[in-house]
């Protein structure tokens, strides 16, 4: 019997014996004394220190920190939107307050993720890369980004289903790595509860009249400048099968494609943001 | 009745909230090697009275059989509970969410049976759910409980993703559970506006959104499903 047996039996009697005593607190005392000691401020280099602390016996591959610089020049490129976005977007209509809100949300979680990978790769020994020069207009694709709300609210929902296909086409590249896999995945849902919001947005604004939260075939509610962003959306087979009224279901084709996401490669991602200004 | 659609998400709060209390405390910490380690010893040693690891019940399989097992399990319970929504609408119900919830009910029978066609002979049988919980004719009560589904859907992808060693089942589950996050973020809404990633699954710090371990997850599911599961063999590494 271990202690933490000993410590499950006492919690019959006593049920708040893990707060009591917070036994993980005790075998986290190295991490949250570092933790303690720094300032907020720098907290994600004190993440990523730790993380190097943890792992130094096995330093991310190369194609690790190349999945990481990946993200954090999507995620550079996102924060500078969404900064821009809150600032300049002509937000109207019956939800304006909310959807201004709702946007400041989705900044302040892009520039934690900008942080955050800043500090993974920084621990780990790498330059974190830096913010480039943003053309929003994607070369004169969009006019208007900042000055037309529905243009805005199009583009921020591109921007955030591209995000969600490139992590997804990027775990692979992650596969058994219990630090950086599950990091990449813990942003990757979080980049699908903004899609999903930005979409509902759109709905309710009346952009759009039959965008759901998830994505309906190769649904191109943002016109065909970001087609490439839903292209293969619409597959109805995974692993070799066919979801569509799957084992005698009621599966649709659009329901079967709406069911699972598609990944896109890094090759498809680069391609969709040059025209942004986004280089890696 | 009325406490019933109060007590809801309590009581999926609380059947995990051995696990949940002190991951809260260092949430910036969860996704970490260390913190999986901490989180399996913890398990481990909890394993005997949490009736996940014992070796009688339905057996899920080791490695990535284990995995899609877990998983299959999971959206067994998420497509059954959908099912009765749209079966039994709540009172009141209006068109716009009725169709919702019957897009919800198709998506999650699609990952149902993708994961019992890709399974095969190894699937694990159908489970026996148990709703008693929840009152259907509630709308407070319907989306209290597809809430703490969805959010528990995601947390449990993101928990396992690094378990699996087939590069096909990992992209699998990555196209699962975004649109469990989209369907967690969409319920969200309908709740309460701006809550689509809010600071009970997304972390104020480093904007993460959260994992579970297996056995946490089944924890939490577990007071859903009669059928007794047998997660002993599922890879903790």
């Amino acid at each position: 019997m271990n202690i933490i047996n000993i410590l499950d039996e006492i919690e019959k009697v006593d049920a708040d014996v893990y707060d009591r005593l917070n036994p993980r607190r005790a075998a986290m005392k190295d991490f949250f004394s570092v933790g303690k000691k720094v300032a907020a401020a720098s907290v994600p280099f004190a993440i990523g220190a730790m993380f190097k602390k943890a792992y130094a016996q096995s330093a991310p591959s190369d194609a690790i920190v190349g999945v990481l610089q990946f993200a954090l020049a999507l995620e550079h490129f996102e924060s500078a939107f969404y900064v821009r976005g809150f600032n300049e977007a002509g937000f109207n209509g019956t939800y304006a307050a909310a959807d201004k809100a709702a946007i400041g949300i989705i900044r302040d979680h892009e520039a934690n993720h900008v942080k955050f990978l800043q500090g993974v790769l920084s621990g780990a020994g790498k330059t974190p890369v830096t913010p480039k020069t943003y053309d929003f207009t994607a070369g004169g694709t969009f006019p208007n980004t900042f000055a037309n709300y529905p243009t805005f609210l199009a583009v921020a929902q591109a921007l955030e289903d591209t995000g969600v296909r490139a992590y997804k086409g990027a775990a692979p590249t992650l596969i058994r790595q219990s630090v950086y896999l599950t990091a990449a995945l813990n942003i990757h849902s979080v980049e699908a509860r903004h899609a999903a919001k930005i979409r509902y947005m759109r709905l309710l604004n009346g952009h759009s009249t039959t965008i759901k939260p998830w994505i309906t075939g190769n649904d191109n509610t943002t016109g065909t400048a970001t087609a490439a962003i839903y292209a293969g959306e619409e597959t109805v087979m995974q692993a070799g099968l066919n979801i569509t009224a799957i084992n005698g279901t009621g599966v649709t084709a659009a329901a079967a494609s709406e069911s699972f996401d598609e990944p896109l490669t890094p090759e498809q991602v680069t391609a969709i943001v040059r025209p942004f200004g986004v280089t890696f | 009745m009325k406490n019933l659609t109060q007590e809801e998400p309590e009581v999926l709060q609380k059947s995990g909230s051995i696990l949940d209390a002190s991951l809260r405390r260092r949430s910036f910490l969860q996704y970490t090697g260390a913190g999986a380690a901490g989180i399996a010893l913890l398990a481990a040693g909890c394993s005997k009275d949490r009736g996940f690891t014992s070796t009688d019940g339905v057996n899920l399989g080791s490695d990535d059989i284990g995995i899609l097992n877990y998983a299959y399990a999971l959206e067994q319970l998420e497509a059954a509970f959908y099912i009765q929504v749209a079966a039994t609408p709540y009172a009141n119900i209006n068109a716009a969410e009725l169709a919702y919830f019957k897009d919800i009910q198709f998506h999650e029978i699609a990952h149902r049976e993708l994961f019992k066609s890709a399974l095969g002979t190894n699937a694990i049988p159908a489970l026996e759910v148990n709703f008693a919980s929840i009152n259907f004719t509630s709308r407070d009560s319907v989306l209290a409980t597809a809430k703490a589904f969805e959010d528990l859907g995601v947390s449990a992808y993101n928990g396992a993703g690094y378990l699996l060693k087939s590069a096909t089942y990992l992209g699998l589950a990555g196209k699962i559970v975004s649109v469990e996050a989209r369907h967690a973020a969409f319920i969200r809404e309908i709740i309460s506006p701006n809550s689509f990633s809010n600071t009970e699954v997304v972390d104020a710090t480093n904007a993460l959104d959260k994992s579970r371990t297996p056995l946490e997850v089944l924890a939490i599911a577990g007071a859903y499903i009669k059928t007794k599961i047998n997660a002993s063999n599922l890879p903790t590494s």
